[in-house]
């Protein structure tokens, strides 16, 4: 260790700690944040998309209960399920209430069909002033119609390979 | 008993989405995600592997849009069975004739009845 006599040196190197210090203070909690924050929201948001999501299913499986208790066949109450939570979720998102449930259920309220009616629902209504044609006609696909374009294609690629195999 | 498995399957299944959304280092958009699931739920339905958790989780595994993926592909291949080839074609959207036609009709009714809020 050196020794400093020189008062203006030795202020000059304190002003220096100084601000290294200060700086070193802020990469910190930088790192600190960058570490801490998104981890505890991916969490939080693995949470409630689970809950969210797994409600969506509860209710569609308690009126699959209901119509198969009613004598339908399995295929006959997956339909009937299938339009009554896609009617539902076309509706909520009508009256606003389904951007709420999104906003706390992030995929848990997107992934089930009635995410799929709020991906039509949502664009359709927004674009409306452009007309019933090119706004709502067109809009309510901006999702939907990729969607169903790459289900169909992959159940047809499928289906060639298993009609070949067969 | 059939709800609990319905929770857990369903939940489990978006839970898996928003994982994947949280950790892709790019910005995923919905679209991405719907169309991912409903490939993903036809390639695992056509490797056996979708039918399973269908017996397990019932609408927990159906209503996710995997699947939609998983009803087109059998759909697909149930139609092979009784039509043959005119079965690919025709069997996937039959299968979902009653989805896709709720989809365009109440999607249809309610972006023309309701306007967007705020």
């Amino acid at each position: 260790m050196a020794t400093f006599t020189d008062p203006e040196k030795t202020s000059r190197l304190k002003e220096q700690m100084d601000q290294s210090r200060k700086q070193y203070e802020q990469e910190k909690y930088k790192k600190i944040t960058q570490k801490h924050v998104p981890k505890v929201s991916i969490l939080k948001n693995a949470v409630n998309a689970f809950w969210v999501g797994g409600l969506i299913c509860a209710v569609a499986q308690t009126l699959f209960n209901i119509f198969s208790n009613a004598g339908f066949t399995v295929k006959e109450a997956n339909a009937i399920v299938a339009m009554i939570m896609i009617f539902l979720g076309a509706f909520l998102t009508g009256i606003g209430v389904y951007d709420s449930i999104a906003k706390v259920g992030g995929a848990g309220a997107m992934v089930p069909v009635t995410g799929f009616a709020n991906s039509i629902v949502a664009p359709a209504m927004e674009f409306k002033k452009e007309g019933y044609v090119f706004g709502i006609g067109a809009k309510m696909f901006s999702i939907a119609g990729p969607v169903l374009v790459y289900g169909i294609v992959t159940s047809i690629i499928v289906g060639l390979i298993a009609f070949t195999i067969m | 008993m059939s709800l609990l498995w319905a929770f857990l399957i369903g939940g489990a299944i978006c839970l898996v989405g928003q994982i994947i959304m949280d950790l892709t280092p790019y910005e995923i958009s919905t679209g991405h995600v719907l169309v991912g699931y409903v490939t993903l739920g036809a390639v695992a339905s056509a490797l056996g592997l979708y039918q399973p958790l269908v017996d397990i989780g019932g609408a927990g595994a159906t209503i996710p849009l995997s699947g939609f993926g998983h009803g087109l592909v059998q759909g697909v291949l149930s139609g092979i069975k009784s039509q043959g080839i005119l079965g690919v074609f025709m069997g996937g959207i039959s299968a979902n004739a009653a989805g896709i036609a709720a989809a365009v009709i109440f999607g249809y009714i309610m972006a023309v009845l309701f306007n967007p809020k705020g």
